[in-house]
Order: structure tokens, then C-alpha cells, then sequence
């Protein structure tokens, strides 16, 4: 599937109970911008919600936004329910506050495209071009 | 190094859509209105200040937000505050508190004692407030969803120490509606949230008449992406939406106005806001006097906390952020605030450190010990800029409000999801003016380094063996207290909140039976279903 064909299509989750959803929804416009097909899946989702939404949906791209901290525990527990999909041949991507010492263990849970706050919104959308062939 | 933008005499349109001039004279100030709403400090219209003598009289409460792991850990960190000279707390939760969840709920599970301090009952309020004086040292709660439930806390901590309830202060967010906006702790639909801030006034207003149920945030829709103008507009139109309950509820608006507080930002222009914050305490002095018919002059007052300013801090070079939280402060004092509290510089990383939570604690000193700014009330009054741009913002503040009224009302607008688009989009719009570099952020956009040291920012462990801790408490206390209690004031709560009669009795009835934050959560999702937020771009 290449992009000529169908716009790239994310879903673009907050994970667990956290409420800050500025930055999510300004990269869901960014997105929308360069021309993707997002689905975003507001706030308070399970590990098992994204994963059906991921796999109903037929995306691309799994993008997550964590700004409080509970991205390890979260993505541990994700990371099965993907892969017991068949979502792991699909670009993981994250965003947030992820300090530097976790981006190790984050790539170890298939998260390739690590974004921490201060990361600029087309540098997002190009990487993702980039990595959905 | 690179540059900020610097076309020459560019015209300057502040972010509140206003235009600055390079000049301001007797004349601006006479076009945009005059000194009619100036008036004297502690007299209406209050754009002054709300009291006569303002901080020579006592200087503004200095409440920094804290609270992290178990009510044990958070009640060291307070004490450490309170040491160095802290004059009120300001309470963070976790999220699972701050949403209704209880420490063995499944969804909880790695969020405990993350962002804030976990509360599943009343034991763990006795921790956290064990050994502070609650009359020296106010206390405000930083709850939204769990508001109703943890305000019946307090108060039943307090009574249960020996404090007269009558007499007791302190202050409770309680905002909903700005939740929706922003910030997101929302548990139960619209209606009935608005419903519960509601039984909050109306019981405080006869049984703990000194206490504050709310305190409406602009502060938390500036930072969704809100202008600084749309920050009080749309902190008013809630406000409002409060007020109009209470009124319908049979309340006189001298019974509770006196007891509504704000929260409001402080990051951005200095000389926007500060005239941001007089125009918008003439302004509200207006609408209680004019539309709600007010008499006494504490209902008139716009009292405040003008703190935070976390929007306007950056990752990059986190150690500037300690001269912005300065400029912060200096606009929070110049705009005659009750309350003042700094983010941290390393907020944008982790929960404050004691050594960034004291430089902010310092930053505030400062301007009360060595800069003069406690002497004289208003300093900044009779420039001719500063009441021009006070006369201005105020008019813009008046044509947002009539804006969201022609709009079907505010509470409408954040039930279908407008006002949450409205300012998305005016945040993806900020952000992308930043990337550019047409709105220049010092380390972001011009002046970055050219290596990126490594941060000095010291991370906030988290503790794992926490979540355990709280879970064991929780399990104690349910094989502990007197269940056949817990039950009798639960079914209580479920009767009162399906007969709609105000939930706060049976609330503080199962507080003092140690039901926990949950069990009561529950209680109230059965009757007033949860909230579905509507997606819109």
C-alpha cells in the first residue's frame, strides 16, 4: 500500500488516564494537514481499545501521546495485545513528555519513532511518510 | 546563533487581538473609554484591587501545587513547603483520585501516586494533613470529577481534628466545566456535573459559609490554546453557568458569590496581562452587580489565584524557565492577586524537585521582601498604556462573552465540543506561528544553543512499590470499618442522587464511614451515567 493509493491513516490514542490533550489534537491537525486520514480516540483508552481500534480500522500508523508519565506501564502492556493482532508489521510511534532515559526501553517495546515534547510537528509527519511504504 | 524576526516598526497585534501602539497618551485614554472604571482600590468597580490596602495589609498567600506517591510521602513534601516559608498548600492528586478510581481499580493501574498523591478515604486524608495547622494554613484542593466527594472529605478530616467547620477555610477547584475544555478529569455528563458544583455551593453556603467550593479557571482553557481576553471570557460564561444553578436552587446571590474564586494564568505578555487582570475584576464587578443584582461588595470582588504559567515554559534550556517564572510572578504581583504560585522550571520534565519547588517558593519571597512590590497597591495605575489596554481588553472580554451567548450559551458549546475545537485549533495555530519563528520563544525559535547541554533537571523517581502501599491501605480499612455503615450511607447517596436532592449529606455520611473514592464514584455513574466526549476537529 503506498501512499498514491490512500492517504496514510492513524490512529492517534491517549493512553490510560491522563487528560492533557493539547498537544494530541494539535498533531491530529498537523496531521490532517500533510494529508493523513486520523482517527483520534479521545481520552482514557484501555491498551485493549487501541489495539481494536488499530485493527478494526486497518491503520498505518499507531500513534501514542503520554504527557503523565505512565508510558512504560502502558506500553508493556499494549505491546501483546498488537502483536496478537498482527498490528507489529504497523509503524508504533509515541509522543510526550518521555524523558530521554526511557527512549531506550521504549524502542525495546517497538515504539521506533519516539517524539518528546519540543518536537517539531512536521518533523512528526515526515518521519511517518518516510516509514509507511 | 540565530535570530529572532525583526522587521522594522512591524505593527503589533497582542494575543488578544488588540493592537499596541509604539505611544500611548492622555488621548488613548480618553478614546478607549476614560478612567470611568478606574476608581479607588477596594471600592467597586475594583479594577484597582479588591481591598483598600491590598498587600501592605498581608502580602499575597504563597501556595505552590505539591502532592506525589502516598498521603505519608505528600505530607513531608508539605511540611518541607511550610518550612520554608509556604503560607497555603495546593493539592495534586493522581489521576485515578482525580477521576474516581480506587487504588485496586484495574484501569488505575500504574497511574498511582504518578501526578499527584492517591486518595481512596478519609485515613488517607488524616496522613497528608496530619501536623498542619488548618486555620494558619489554607488549604486548596486541586479536584475536579471527585470534587462533590472530596470537599465532603475535608470538611469531615477537618471536623474529625476539632476544627468549627463554620469558621473553617480553604478552597476547592471544582471547576467541571473547564474540564471539559481542558485538562479532561471529567467523570459524569454535563448536566449533572454542573449539578454536583452546585450542591457544593449550596451546602457550603449554609454549613461551612467561609469556605470556597470553586474556584473557576481560565488558567486551564489558556492553556488548551484560549487567547488571554477568551481566558476570562470564557472563566466568566462558566462562572455564570455556576451562578444561574445556585440562583434556580433558591439561593440569594449574596449567599454564595462571596464565596466563588478564580484561577487564572499568568504566562505571556506582561503588560496583556496584568491589564487582563484589571479589566477583568471591573468587569466582573459589572456583571454581579449590574445582572445579578449584588449588594454586598465580597460578591463583587474577583479574588484570585493569578499563578502557574506553565504554557509558557519550555523544554529547551529548562534553567531560563527560572527568570520566566520571575517575570510570571512580577505579573501575578502587579495584577493584585490573592494567591500566587510558580510552575517550576523543570515542570515541563517531572514533578518539582524540593530544590525547584523552593526557587520558585524564593522567587515569590523576593518580590515580597526586596522588590517593593507589597508598598504601594496597583502601581502600574493612571499610565496611560496600562488603562488604555485595561479599557480595551475589557471591551474584548464583553464582546467574546456576548459572542458565546449568541452561540447558544457556554455550557452548550462544551456539551457539543465547539469551544474545545474553537481553542485546538487556535493552540495548532500558536504552535505552528512558534515553528516558524513569527512568535518569537527565547531557546524554541531564536537563541537556541548551539549544543544542547545535557538538562539540568533532576527526574522525579517514581516510586513502584507505592501503588502496593496504597492498595494494602485500602484493603485494611475495607476489612476494618463498620460495613453495614458503608452500605446504609452509600444506598443514601445512590436515593439522593436519583431524587435529585443535594448529594452532600450523604456524601459526608460515607466519608466518616471511610467508604472510599470509588464506592461513592460508583454510586453516582449509576444514576448520572458517564461522559462521552464529542470528537471534533
Amino acid at each position: 500500500m503506498t501512499a498514491s493509493q490512500r492517504p496514510i491513516k492513524v490512529v492517534l490514542g491517549k493512553p490510560g488516564l491522563d487528560g492533557h490533550d493539547q498537544g494530541a489534537k494539535v498533531v491530529v491537525r498537523a496531521m490532517m494537514d500533510a494529508g493523513f486520514e486520523v482517527i483520534y480516540t479521545g481520552l482514557r483508552q484501555t491498551p485493549q481499545q487501541i489495539a481494536r481500534i488499530a485493527l478494526e480500522e486497518d491503520v498505518d500508523v499507531i500513534a501514542l501521546s503520554s504527557m503523565a508519565g505512565s508510558h512504560l506501564p502502558f506500553c508493556r502492556r499494549l505491546k501483546p495485545l498488537l502483536e496478537a493482532d498482527g498490528l507489529d508489521d504497523k509503524l508504533w510511534v509515541i509522543g510526550g513528555n518521555l524523558p530521554a532515559q526511557d527512549h531506550q526501553a521504549l524502542r525495546e517495546l517497538g515504539f521506533k519513532g519516539i517524539f518528546p515534547s519540543g518536537s517539531k510537528l512536521d518533523d512528526i509527519c515526515d518521519y511517518i511518510k518516510k516509514e509507511v511504504k | 546563533m540565530n535570530l529572532p524576526q525583526k522587521p522594522a516598526m512591524k505593527k503589533v497585534i497582542n494575543e488578544s487581538g488588540i493592537e499596541v501602539k509604539p505611544l500611548y497618551t492622555a488621548q488613548d485614554v480618553e478614546a478607549s473609554g476614560g478612567m470611568e472604571m478606574v476608581g479607588e482600590p477596594g471600592q467597586f468597580p475594583f479594577t484597582r484591587g479588591i481591598h483598600r490596602e491590598m498587600y501592605r495589609k498581608q502580602p499575597w498567600t504563597m501556595r505552590q501545587y505539591a502532592g506525589f506517591g502516598n498521603p505519608a510521602e505528600t505530607n513531608k513534601r508539605f511540611k518541607y513547603l511550610i518550612a520554608n516559608g509556604q503560607t497555603g498548600l495546593n493539592v495534586a492528586f493522581d489521576l485515578p483520585t482525580q477521576i474516581g478510581l480506587d487504588s485496586d481499580d484495574p484501569l488505575a493501574e500504574g497511574e498511582i501516586g504518578r501526578v499527584g498523591m492517591s486518595i481512596d478515604t478519609l485515613r488517607d486524608f488524616e496522613i497528608a494533613f496530619d501536623g498542619i495547622d488548618l486555620k494558619k494554613i489554607t488549604v486548596s484542593l486541586t479536584i475536579n470529577g471527585a470534587a462533590a466527594i472530596l470537599i465532603a472529605m475535608y470538611l469531615a478530616m477537618a471536623e474529625k481534628r476539632g476544627y468549627d467547620i463554620k469558621e473553617l477555610r480553604g478552597t476547592a477547584q471544582n471547576d467541571i466545566l473547564k474540564e471539559f475544555i481542558g485538562r479532561g478529569t471529567w467523570i459524569f455528563p454535563v448536566e449533572p456535573s454542573i449539578r454536583l458544583v452546585g450542591d457544593t455551593i449550596e451546602y457550603c453556603a449554609t454549613h461551612a459559609p467561609k469556605y470556597t467550593p470553586v474556584s473557576v479557571c481560565g488558567y486551564h482553557i489558556r492553556e488548551s490554546g484560549a487567547t488571554p481576553a477568551q481566558e476570562i471570557a470564557y472563566a466568566f460564561c462558566i462562572a455564570k453557568a455556576y451562578a444561574d444553578d445556585a440562583i434556580k436552587r433558591g439561593l440569594s446571590v449574596d449567599e454564595f458569590a462571596g464565596r466563588l474564586s478564580y484561577n487564572f494564568n499568568i504566562f505571556g505578555n506582561i503588560f496583556e496581562q496584568v491589564c487582563k487582570f484589571r479589566a477583568g475584576r471591573g468587569l466582573w464587578a459589572k456583571i454581579m452587580k449590574e445582572q445579578y443584582g449584588a449588594e454586598k461588595p465580597g460578591s463583587m470582588w474577583l479574588r484570585m489565584i493569578a499563578a502557574g504559567g506553565g504554557g509558557g515554559l519550555t523544554f529547551e534550556q529548562p534553567e531560563v524557565n527560572i527568570v520566566r517564572g520571575a517575570y510570571y510572578a512580577l505579573i501575578s504581583a502587579l495584577s493584585g492577586t490573592q494567591t500566587m504560585a510558580l510552575c517550576s522550571y523543570d515542570e515541563a520534565y517531572t514533578i518539582p524537585t524540593e530544590y525547584s519547588a523552593r526557587i520558585s517558593l524564593r522567587t515569590m519571597q523576593l518580590l515580597v521582601e526586596e522588590m517593593g512590590l507589597t508598598e504601594t497597591v496597583d502601581p502600574l495605575a493612571g499610565s496611560f498604556y496600562v488603562e488604555t489596554m485595561t479599557n480595551e481588553m475589557r471591551k474584548k472580554m464583553e464582546e467574546i462573552m456576548a459572542e458565546v451567548d449568541a452561540q447558544g450559551g457556554i455550557v452548550k458549546m462544551v456539551a457539543e465540543g465547539s469551544i474545545q475545537s474553537k481553542v485546538s485549533a487556535q493552540a495548532y495555530g500558536m504552535l505552528r506561528k512558534i515553528e516558524s519563528g513569527e512568535f518569537p520563544k527565547v531557546g524554541v525559535n531564536c537563541y537556541r544553543n548551539e549544543q544542547e547541554d545535557d538538562h539540568p533537571v533532576e527526574f522525579h523517581a517514581y516510586n513502584e512499590q507505592d501503588a502496593q502501599v496504597q492498595i494494602d491501605a485500602l484493603n485494611r480499612i475495607r476489612a476494618e470499618r463498620d460495613n453495614a455503615a458503608v452500605d446504609a450511607a452509600l444506598s443514601r447517596l445512590r436515593a439522593d442522587a436519583a431524587a435529585c436532592r443535594n448529594v452532600m449529606p450523604a456524601l459526608v455520611e460515607a466519608v466518616k464511614a471511610y467508604a472510599s473514592v470509588g464506592e461513592m464514584t460508583k454510586e453516582l455513574v449509576n444514576v448520572f451515567g458517564r461522559y462521552q466526549e464529542p470528537i471534533r476537529f
